[in-house]
């Protein structure tokens, strides 16, 4: 990810890049001690990540908020806690943190970002994806609708895809039709089982029900599968 | 009494960069001394909303330096420059000064 630091205090911006060094994958490409050079600048390039001071002399972080006219990720860095609650109407921000900043709190806000980026990646991804595919059973090609399939079961060198209405033994490999199904809604959990995650009913120790299926989760997916629910 | 500031954030966040840490010293060491200069005009004119984000500006050092009691007067400070209330200046000159001398240690 790269990112830019917008902060008219010198220690805040050498802070932030300090803290940015011990991030992975985290790259400081420019900073800025005002925010209008820093809307010239989003103007001309791209970034993931903004650092965004609230209180700035003349034009404050609000103002660059109410002008700024393109998605951004922004993690805000104030000294009061107060007016993050005024920015968070704002949908650009992630987090925000409070100053001085201490770098466990940096990196949780930071991870933040690379999870609203790989969500947004994602429904990218899915929106090109078909809503359906074709598999050749018998000389016959036939449509099968995504949405339908609650889980595809390996069959030796065929796989078993069950949908709500039925189920299609083809001549395929698990590996090969995991590249045609969204990451978003399918998961293999098992060397011979992929699930679709909307379909599940209850997870259970290393096993997870789906329809009237009980599927066996792999000691190593586990943690994917728990990353796909939408817990309480 | 008085709390006194140190360098614990500093050196916690340098690590083994003594470049950061010399570099963080010598841009405190720089931008205390103007701020503390803008807050005394700003003060002196008496423009409330202008050493209301002098203080502001200040209490992100005085954090900085470990001084969480200071950080607490200073925040009560800016609350009252809302009201355009000068109480807590006082204590809050008291502090300038204290991060002022130890400074100079650095």
């Amino acid at each position: 990810m790269n990112c830019i630091i917008i902060d008219d205090e010198k220690t805040a911006r050498i802070i932030i890049k300090k803290l940015s060094s011990q991030v992975e994958n985290l790259t400081v490409v420019d900073e800025f001690s005002n925010a209008i050079q820093a809307i010239k600048y989003l103007n001309e390039n791209e970034v993931d990540l903004v650092f965004l001071d609230f209180h700035m002399p003349d034009f404050n972080g609000l103002d660059f908020l109410k002008t700024i006219n393109k998605p951004l990720k922004i993690i805000l860095t104030t000294s009061d806690p107060n007016f993050a609650i005024e920015a968070f109407e704002y949908d650009s921000i992630i987090d925000y943190l409070l100053k001085p900043i201490e770098l466990p709190r940096f990196i949780k806000a930071v991870q933040k970002v690379e999870n609203h980026l790989s969500i947004a990646n994602r429904n990218t991804n899915d929106t090109k994806i078909k809503n359906d595919f074709y598999v050749n059973i018998d000389r016959r090609l036939i449509k099968i609708d995504l949405h339908s399939i609650y889980m595809i079961e390996a069959k030796g060198d065929y796989i078993n895809i069950r949908t709500e209405e039925k189920n299609y033994i083809v001549h395929s490999t698990l590996k090969k039709i995991e590249e045609k199904l969204p990451d978003s809604l399918f998961l293999k959990v098992h060397r011979s089982y992929i699930i679709n995650v909307k379909k599940i009913i209850d997870i259970e120790d290393n096993s997870v029900l789906i329809k009237k299926d009980i599927v066996p989760i792999s000691r190593s997916k586990k943690s994917d599968l728990m990353k796909h629910l939408d817990l309480l | 009494m008085i709390e006194k500031p140190n360098l614990n954030y500093v050196n916690n966040l340098s690590g083994d960069d003594n470049d950061v840490k010399k570099l963080l010293i010598d841009v405190i060491k720089t931008e205390f001394p103007e701020e503390k200069k803008e807050y005394y005009e700003s003060y002196h004119n008496k423009e409330y909303k202008k050493i209301e984000e002098n203080v502001h500006r200040l209490k992100h050092k005085i954090s900085i330096l470990g001084l969480v009691k200071s950080y607490e007067i200073a925040n009560e400070y800016e609350h009252n420059l809302r009201v355009k209330s000068t109480d807590k200046s006082d204590d809050f000159d008291i502090i300038l000064l204290v991060i002022t001398e130890y400074l100079k240690t650095l």
